[in-house]
């Protein structure tokens, strides 16, 4: 009967059949994988071995990171001493843009610095303005950086106003407020009748050196006008020497910056007192910015900053107990699994050893991580905190390591009007 | 003063470069007359060639110098646009833009441009005109003027609206097929006046004069009102004699007609709603949130404005770094106010990170691919036409994800429009054992022990597809190829009666006569075709094509039909010649929805006058004489039985009349026949009425009308359709309409059951009145109240409305699937419009949206595609949300912290480059390839398929979160960063952290956050996936490498090789804030999926722990809730079959022992 009916279908329709068919398979779509949209793929799926275990790595990671970090950051010695409203002479605290902006009167001032730790060579010396918008649009695009690296384009001061040329419209190089504005206070370090020579090389990046500020560039026209920004440059040596002016030319992102000013290779002992005569020339008075001198070491991190540390601890101990806290919500989640019995301690499936080791590993990696950092209260607590809560008591806790989950209880359920026949 | 002197002289010499032939020409004369005043010579020479003749106008004019008239303008009036466009052209950003906005462009051309092809051919179409001394010539349709009288010939479709003059049968009847306007494939009939009968050859148009008056353009399609003038004579006109343009001349060789509404005045034309421009729910929310970011945009720009007035005035006057002194007006302390408004502009530019204009773009691409994969999707081809799916706009892939409301054509897009004669009760015995598709169903479903249900229907239908199963009541129902009818319109089994058999059946008489009413009571016309001899019928319905057909196979062949007989051929037994009957036609009462039953008297040769009709059964059966209900029981069981099968039933009963009965009854027909007036109707009616009584019961039909194929298993999985109990409005007066709608919403109410469905049935007249205003809530409200609703014969206007009120009334999505060019409206104006690209033309198609070849193909276009396309696109823009707030936010806060100067700690290239290249290829892989769960699945659980009418994927739940997301990255990415790069060394060399340094540590940050986090998000990584997501990162390391090798990158000149690369703290950071930023969204979806895990959670969950491999009956049990109980469509149907089933078993279960007992 089959094979009759398709016989007289067949024959009806014929040669002409034939040929549309032949015609229509041109027409149909190439079967591709991708077309298709069937490419082989992953598919990732955040079961609960995947949750604690990301958790769990991330902070077994982060947790160490965070502590190298801290003690880097705490071998590190810092002397800071403000000094701009100390340099101000007494008689004139009332008015300090006058004493600043008075050329006659005396600028130097003498400073006493006692180191508080044994401070190992180079000790680098920055000095740190407040409250000085470096970041500002009108100054970060007041400079050509091509007038800098090219002594033929000296005439190039385009974005250079309001400092672009002298008033009789000679070019100034380097041009714009940036140069301008240079940071012109200096400071002189002796040890009792040592003196702490600054080693001003190499403070700037060498790229910048060798190939933003030109050899053959010389400062012309620098600070001849009727206004005077801040230092004044050499017109003998090149830009490209001009370590200062290339590290003040590199804007800072905050109002709060230190800048490299040069290092000491002297090892500085501990209650060692170390004189610095400085020039107070810069003029941070007008806008009430403060102006610091920073003496500190570095390490492979850096200077002294504890937040990296505290931040990777902070993270990385979050996550440690957020491996333990689903841990234990998979636990308290009650699993009678998809149609598996339930699973008793002993007789773990491999996954669930897995887990309840991970589990386990983690608690005594976080407790003997958080002793070794000397967080007492912070350690002590929380290790408390946790053997609290371990539910490790029995040896049959038979919820416990179940994995699966009930799957009756979503929200499609609550089509099914009869949920009997479970 | 003395400055801006200077500045004069300066731009004097700047002037060298202005390009005025005037200047240089001047310039250059007296800049080489210096230097060469030895080089007199020259003159008259090349270069050397001015000659001024002083105060000589005469001669100086023809050497035609420039004139004295200066210009400095850039443009003129005639080259501004085009200049100053080629000028803004030159910047990349706004090629961008303009490629944006022509690939938006493209689709929409396309479209209209296939509009115009169509359009032109069918006004190219060529009909007979008359052009005067009754000679007829072709002419296109567009020159079709009013008043014309045109030739149509069979099958042509008319041009216009016309008056019918004549046709070719001499009574002037034509035959009209109506499928284009209003769905119904019945031939309707049109008479002319009798006045203009004879205006039946070309010739009779020479002087042919007339004066027609009527009515004004008017979309309604069954009315009309006008006369007719000729000859003197006032004829009023009616419907019956208009024939619509779009509608087709069936079984009539010709027709005269003269053209009263061409064009656009034309009924069908009115009919037509303007093509809209679709948008999906998604983008219009879309918009709302693009709105909403504009608001913080410009509030966060007007903070930022006012901060920078307050610091220009306050604080400028002290930085003496910035040179206060000498201010230009953008940062003037005297004048804050317009410096704070200069500043707004910038701040504008600066925070319009905020708002992701590529994302504008990247959906486009996006949708253009899921598109492309529409098209390409080889399970939605269909082998028969060899067409595949198209998505004809690709900006409404999404909302296929989110429709709520399907509102379908019937004949053409579900059911073939072909009947099936399958099935017959004679004389109380029931024959056919062939099976519907219902009972199909329900035998698989028995047979495979499925007793709770639990295991969907579905896999009966994909799993035992060649099964043959035996029924308990012994019959063998032959499942698969083997039911597919050798001949079209007759599944009809039981050799009980084929091959003559039936002259062995006891009641051989009655079933002869049965056969006879089959051969004998219907309009159809016989259609032989000469060269294979068969016939063929043009029947104005397909039941009665199905029951010729039947009485052919039967052995009663009806192949003639003359004004006054028809002929059969009669066969009774396979070894017997064939006899030719001719029977007299004596009178012919019509079928009509109202009567619901037709009727034939006849005189057969012996002079017998015999009245056959056939109808509803209840109209039958309280016409049945004393002596005719002899099978009233038994057959009214089957007729259950059947209807139980989703089949069509029809009584058929025959009365036999006395000469003399029949001889009044005639002449009283005749009268009412004649009679004019309004009343004509009721008159023949109530004739009708008279002869129509005292019948006797033969038997009763049943048809099944063909679905499409698929189309059962996918309605059923929609679950939005149905036929159950109904409420039918017969009356058109609005009063009672009213009344009944009351009452059915009160039924509806009152109802207590749970499983029962309603159904409303009504008709385009009722829903005329239905619609008006006042009554459409009503309607809508009894309507949703009802598991499906019906319209029939409904007009393509009344599609439209119904379809407008759904979509306005619900206010969910609404999607239209038609085949015709009746329902264009209905496409046009639901949410979403598929066409069915099949036979019926082009014009729903051309109007959809989406054309798919088959509706079964609905299900995949939808619950696949749309599904994933919804998902997609929801992602898609939540995380462009995301990662421009994440963005646009740091620039803001690094605003304040430089006095708000609208200076960026990024470079402008990594500003240009993040959202064009280094975060955008994974959000589009994302938009395109990105799947919860894969086909199948979605396939086999419709429940997912609820997340787009629930809209839980860009609800503002989500959507605020991801904003939220996207406001604690910014702030984790910008302080994290400020602190740890805050003023101390980062290096052992002691250097510290300048702008630059900040800000590509910080951008590095952004980059690391915002692709993981789009990793976090996909659930299925192929390559492409893997590609884009990791590649973006490697690209910004790449791109920070080659762009610090070049000088244009000012301070970022070699910042990662020489700066960050070499300090640990760069990397350090990277790591601590990238996880820092996807922690939280870690621990939601952690969270999420443990305790509140939504619908694919748990699907993939299963999948990925392979426990559908392992544990089937889970597995099956876990389909099966995801579906929602229907207590409509086709699951119902079964179900109810089935409990119909076991009730007979139990039946027979008690009875059987109570026989063994006695």
């Amino acid at each position: 009967m089959n094979s009759h009916a398709a016989g007289t279908s067949n024959g009806g329709s014929g040669d002409a059949a034939a040929g549309g068919a032949a015609r229509r398979n041109t027409r149909m779509p190439k079967y591709s994988k991708f077309t298709q949209q069937e490419l082989p793929a992953c598919k990732p799926i955040l079961t609960p071995k995947w949750v604690v275990s990301v958790f769990f790595i991330v902070g077994v990671i982060f947790v160490p990171i965070g502590v190298v970090s801290l003690l880097a950051a705490r071998d590190v010695v810092e002397i800071i001493d403000r000094y701009d409203e100390a340099c101000v002479p007494s008689n004139m605290t009332e008015n300090k843009l006058a004493y600043i902006q008075n050329e006659t009167i005396s600028k130097e001032c003498i400073r006493n610095l006692t180191v508080t730790k044994d401070m190992k060579q180079p000790i680098f010396v920055y000095y740190e303005l407040d409250n000085f918008y470096q970041n500002h649009r009108r100054y970060v695009k007041s400079r050509n950086d091509a007038q800098l690296r090219d002594a033929s384009k000296a005439n190039q001061t385009s974005a250079c106003e309001p400092e672009k040329t002298t008033a009789n419209g000679q070019p100034i190089v380097p041009c714009g407020l940036i140069a301008w504005s240079l940071f012109n206070d200096t400071y002189n370090f002796t040890r009792g009748n040592e003196n702490l020579t600054v080693d001003k090389k190499d403070i700037s990046w060498k790229s910048d050196r060798e190939h933003k500020f030109g050899k053959d560039v010389y400062p012309s026209n620098f600070q001849n006008g009727a206004l005077k920004g801040g230092a004044t440059l050499n017109p003998k040596i090149p830009l490209s020497e001009q370590e200062d002016l290339i590290v003040w030319m590199r804007t800072a992102a905050l109002p709060t910056f230190r800048k490299l000013y040069g290092r000491i290779y002297f090892d500085l002992k501990e209650n060692d007192t170390i004189t610095v005569r400085l020039n107070n020339n810069y003029n941070t008075y007008s806008f009430g910015g403060k102006k610091r001198l920073v003496l500190s070491t570095a390490t492979w991190l850096g200077g002294k900053n504890d937040f990296l540390g505290f931040a990777y601890l902070i993270v990385g101990g979050l996550c440690i107990f957020l491996a333990f806290a689903f841990t234990l919500l998979y636990f308290v989640k009650p699993s009678t699994s998809i149609g598996a019995p339930s699973i008793n301690f002993g007789g773990l499936e491999p996954d669930n050893q897995l887990f309840c080791f991970t589990t386990l590993l983690t608690l005594v990696l976080h407790t003997a991580i958080l002793l070794i950092v000397d967080f007492s209260v912070l350690a002590k607590a929380s290790v408390y905190h946790y053997f609290s809560l371990t539910p490790y008591t029995s040896g049959n806790a038979n919820p416990i390591c179940g994995f699966g989950r009930k799957l009756g209880d979503h929200n499609y359920l609550s089509w099914n009007r009869h949920p009997a026949g479970r | 003063m003395a400055r801006s002197g200077r500045r004069r002289r300066d731009r004097m010499r700047w002037s060298n470069l202005y390009t005025f032939s005037c200047f240089r020409a001047q310039h250059g004369h007296a800049g080489d007359a210096g230097p060469s005043s030895d080089g007199a010579g020259a003159v008259g020479g090349p270069g050397f060639s001015r000659v001024v003749y002083c105060n000589n106008a005469a001669l100086q004019k023809p050497l035609k110098y420039v004139t004295n008239y200066i210009t400095t303008t850039k443009y003129n009036i005639i080259t501004f646009f085009p200049k100053a466009i080629f000028e803004q052209f030159r910047r990349v950003a706004n090629l961008y833009f303009l490629l944006t906005a022509i690939l938006s462009l493209t689709p929409e051309g396309l479209e209209d441009w296939r509009r115009f092809i169509q359009d032109m051919k069918v006004n190219n179409r060529k009909v007979s005109v008359h052009k005067g001394d009754g000679e007829f010539d072709y002419r296109h349709w567009e020159d079709l003027c009013v008043g014309d009288v045109v030739r149509v010939e069979k099958d042509q479709f008319f041009p216009a609206d016309l008056l019918l003059l004549s046709s070719s049968y001499e009574d002037g009847i034509c035959y009209v097929e109506t499928m284009n306007l209003d769905g119904e494939t019945n031939l309707k009939v049109k008479r002319s006046l009798e006045a203009t009968l004879p205006l039946e050859e070309d010739e009779s148009f020479k002087d042919f004069q007339a004066v027609i008056r009527c009515e004004d353009p008017n979309p309604s399609l069954y009315t009309f009102t006008g006369n007719f003038e000729y000859e003197r004579q006032v004829y009023a006109l009616d419907p019956s004699q208009i024939l619509l343009r779009d509608s087709k001349l069936r079984n009539t060789a010709f027709i005269y007609g003269v053209v009263i509404f061409t064009g656009h005045d034309s009924k069908v034309m009115q009919n037509s709603t303007e093509s809209p421009s679709k948008r999906s729910r998604i983008e219009k929310k879309m918009d709302l949130i693009i709105y909403i970011l504009f608001t913080v945009l410009v509030l966060i720009s007007i903070i930022s404005s006012v901060g920078f007035a307050v610091r220009i005035k306050f604080d400028l006057p002290n930085w003496w770094y910035l040179q206060p002194q000498k201010s230009n007006k953008l940062d003037d302390p005297s004048r804050p106010a317009l410096s704070g408004i200069f500043h707004l502009i910038t701040a504008l530019i600066l925070y319009g990170y905020l708002i992701p204009i590529s994302l504008y773009v990247s959906i486009e691409l996006v949708k253009v691919l899921q598109a492309h994969f529409i098209n390409q999707d080889i399970h939605m081809f269909d082998e028969e036409t060899g067409n595949t799916a198209q998505a004809r706009t690709s900006n409404l892939n999404e909302e296929l994800g989110q429709v709520h409301t399907i509102l379908s054509d019937k004949t053409g897009t579900l059911t073939c429009n072909q009947m099936d004669f399958l099935k017959c009760s004679i004389a109380g015995v029931s024959y056919g054992v062939g099976s519907s598709e219902v009972e199909l169903a329900a035998a698989k479903q028995m047979a495979s022990g499925a007793d709770d249900h639990d295991i969907p229907l579905q896999d009966i239908w994909e799993e035992n597809n060649e099964d043959e199963i035996e029924l308990v009541e012994g019959v063998t129902f032959s499942v698969g190829n083997n039911r597919k009818p050798s001949i079209k319109g007759f599944s009809f089994q039981d050799d009980r009666l084929m091959q003559g058999n039936w002259t062995k059946e006891p009641n051989s008489s009655t079933i002869l006569l049965f056969f006879r009413i089959l051969a004998l009571c219907h309009t159809a016309i016989p259609e032989i075709n000469e060269a294979t001899g068969s016939i063929a019928y043009e029947a104005e319905s397909p039941d009665e094509g199905a029951f010729l057909v039947a009485a052919k196979e039967f052995g009663f062949e009806f192949f003639k039909r003359t004004q006054s007989s028809v002929f059969v051929r009669e066969k009774h037994t396979s070894s017997e010649g064939t006899i030719e009957r001719e029977f007299k036609i004596l009178n012919l009462l019509e079928f009509n929805s109202k009567r619901k039953r037709m009727t034939v008297i006849l005189q057969d040769e012996d002079g017998q006058i015999l009245l056959f009709c056939k109808g509803a059964d209840s109209i039958i059966f309280d016409r049945l004489a004393k002596n005719g209900r002899m099978y009233e029981v038994d057959t009214t069981r089957h007729l259950n039985e059947y209807g139980e099968a989703g089949l069509r039933t029809l009584a058929l009963s025959y009365r036999v009349l006395d000469e003399s009965e029949y001889s009044s009854w005639n002449a009283e027909f005749l009268k009412a026949k004649i009679s004019i007036g309004p009343d004509r109707e009721l008159q023949l009616e109530r004739v009708s009425e008279l002869i129509e009584r005292e019948l006797i019961l033969v038997g009763a039909t049943a048809v099944e009308d063909k679905l499409q194929k698929g189309v059962p298993q996918c309605i059923d999985r929609l679950r939005k359709q149905a036929l159950l109990s109904s409420l039918t409005t017969e009356q058109v007066a609005k009063e009672s309409l009213l009344s009944q709608i009351a009452n059915g919403s009160q039924m509806v109410k009152l109802e207590k059951d749970p499983d029962a469905a309603f159904a409303l049935v009504i008709d385009g007249k009722a829903l005329a009145f239905v619609l008006e205003d006042d009554m459409k809530h009503m309607f809508l409200n009894l309507a949703i109240e009802c598991a499906s609703v019906i319209c029939c014969r409904v007009s393509p206007k009344q599609k439209a409305l119904v379809t407008r009120l759904v979509k306005e009334g619900i206010g969910q999505t609404t999607l239209a699937v038609g085949d015709g060019a009746n329902d264009v409206g209905m496409i046009q104006e639901a949410d979403i419009g598929v066409g069915i690209s099949g036979v019926e033309g082009m014009q729903a198609v051309m109007a959809s949206d989406f054309s798919i070849s088959q509706f079964r193909f609905l299900e995949r276009l939808l619950v696949v595609h749309g599904h994933w396309c919804y998902k997609r696109i929801a992602q898609m823009i939540c995380y462009f949300f995301y990662k421009n707030i994440c963005f646009g936010l740091t620039i803001f806060y690094f605003e304040a912290f430089a006095g708000f100067s609208g200076q960026s700690v990024y470079d402008d290239w990594f500003m240009l480059l993040f959202n064009v290249v280094l975060t955008s290829l994974p959000v589009i892989s994302l938009g395109v390839f990105e799947q919860d769960v894969s086909s199948e699945i979605c396939l086999q659980f419709p429940a997912l398929y609820q997340q787009g009418p629930k809209n839980l994927f860009f609800d503002w739940y989500r959507i605020l979160g991801w904003m939220g997301n996207g406001l604690y990255s910014s702030l984790a990415i910008f302080f994290l960063n400020l602190c740890i790069f805050y003023d101390q060394a980062i290096r052992d060399g002691g250097q510290t952290a300048d702008m630059a340094a900040v800000g590509t540590a910080m951008f590095t940050c952004i980059i690391w956050a915002v692709n993981m986090q789009i990793a976090l998000t996909m659930s299925h990584f192929t390559w492409i996936q893997h590609l884009f997501v990791w590649g973006s990162i490697t690209t910004w390391y790449l791109f920070i490498l080659a762009y610090g090798m070049t000088l244009r990158s000012r301070d970022n000149y070699q910042i990662l090789l020489e700066v960050l690369g070499p300090a640990p703290i760069y990397w350090a950071a990277t790591l601590l804030v990238t996880a820092a930023c996807n922690i939280p969204y870690l621990i939601h979806i952690s969270y999420q999926r443990s305790c509140k895990p939504l619908d694919h959670h748990v699907i993939q969950e299963i999948k990925y722990l392979k426990k559908d491999v392992e544990d089937q009956t889970m597995w099956k049990r876990e389909r099966s809730k995801a579906r929602q109980k229907t207590k409509i469509g086709f699951t119902a149907r079964v179900d109810a079959k089935i409990k119909q089933i076991k009730g007979k078993l139990h039946k027979k279960g008690p009875s059987l022992t109570i026989h063994t007992v006695s």
